[in-house]
């Protein structure tokens, strides 16, 4: 897997985390993909943390969508958190945060769910 | 992950140059001469979540074998001649400083049987080896189209491969019916098209892949009423209505101000 980026999935209470961390470009496909399928065995709401998110290029846009597509056929929750002000911003732009429950930290995405 | 929310918001990614930074209607820098401006101006950019038919990610590639040419040279190259590697019988304007990121581009086209077509797309992000245009309300579709390059690996031999990826929904219920009865081959026909010239140009004939998906066969019936902002139509209004105009022109009040 390249270096630059890691998808780390890990249980809490009421949710399943993938911790997005470094870049999230074209070649994240394969690990993001991955990373999802091992969260929604493990939940049915997943929360994107992004608050290790450092690079983000259109393509990792066009992977969000795919997968919010896939979330949404397998009737699970995809949630966000963790996003920089930059970062929002570009959901905005994409109109992806009309799509996404956009949290600010992982705890209030957590805490809105119980 | 114990950073906090003031220590995330104060950092700039590498990435912000890249992306536009509007999130309210689109606007132009300039009208290039002989453009039809309609239905751009104003108008918001809408991405593949605000369209109203299935989802489809359509991607388009071609192996520049041969070729020394870098990532960074294809879409240099990409972008300083993308209207010249259109098919005829579309033009699009691209924004006269170039394409950058929050540029608007017009875009001067027909349907299928003919009927024109005045619609435009704005420059999502721009990077060295990769844009996106998205498009704008009443376009055919919704959604983006992300051009990228890079160098791959098959049986041995590198090469750079350019590719054209559209990620896109028919934006209304006319425009969806449109798309089955020929409006999918005509898009095919424009990207690949496009990919042939874009290969051409670094001397590289080449046949180009197409590759299709569905990734959501249900339409977004909530998003029917984007018929109110159908290019064609409107487009087709302006056009039939041109003898009224004209008519009418001796007798219209001067517009002022800049």
């Amino acid at each position: 897997m390249d270096q630059t980026q890691t998808f780390g999935v890990r249980a809490t209470e009421g949710a399943a985390v993938i911790d997005i961390t470094g870049e999230l470009n074209a070649s994240s496909d394969p690990a993001l993909s991955d990373a999802y399928a091992q969260a929604s065995e493990l939940s049915g709401l997943i929360l994107l943390n992004f608050a290790g998110l450092e690079y983000m290029n259109s393509s990792g846009i066009g992977l969000l969508v795919t997968l919010l597509i896939r979330a949404n056929r397998q009737k699970k929750r995809l949630a966000i958190c963790g996003l920089s002000d930059h970062y929002r911003h570009i959901f905005q732009i994409t109109k992806l945060d009309d799509a996404m429950k956009i949290y600010e930290t992982e705890a209030d995405a957590l805490g809105s769910d119980r | 992950m114990t950073e906090s929310r003031e220590q995330r918001a104060s950092q700039i990614p590498r990435d912000a140059a890249n992306w536009a930074t509007q999130t309210d209607a689109v606007r132009l820098s300039a009208v290039p001469t002989g453009a039809r401006n309609l239905n751009v101006e104003g108008k918001q950019a809408v991405g593949p979540l605000q369209g109203f038919g299935p989802m489809w990610q359509k991607t388009y590639r071609v192996r520049l074998q041969g070729s020394d040419a870098t990532p960074k040279d294809v879409i240099a190259a990409w972008k300083e001649n993308f209207p010249k590697f259109w098919p005829p019988g579309n033009t699009f304007y691209a924004p006269l400083t170039g394409i950058a990121p929050g540029e608007a581009a017009l875009i001067n086209s027909s349907l299928p049987g003919g009927m024109p077509l005045s619609t435009g797309v704005m420059v999502l992000y721009a990077d060295d080896e990769s844009f996106t245009l998205m498009t704008t309300q009443g376009h055919p579709f919704s959604g983006w189209v992300t051009f990228s390059a890079t160098v791959e690996s098959e049986g041995g031999m590198t090469c750079t491969v350019a590719q054209a990826q559209v990620l896109m929904r028919a934006n209304d219920p006319l425009y969806a019916v449109g798309m089955r009865f020929g409006g999918h081959k005509q898009e095919d026909r424009i990207w690949e098209w496009t990919l042939a010239s874009v290969a051409k140009h670094f001397g590289v004939e080449a046949q180009v892949d197409t590759n299709c998906q569905c990734v959501d066969r249900r339409p977004q019936w909530r998003r029917a009423g984007n018929i109110w902002y159908n290019a064609g139509i409107r487009s087709g209004m302006y056009v039939m209505t041109t003898p009224v105009r004209f008519v009418a022109r001796p007798f219209s009040r001067p517009r002022t101000g800049a």
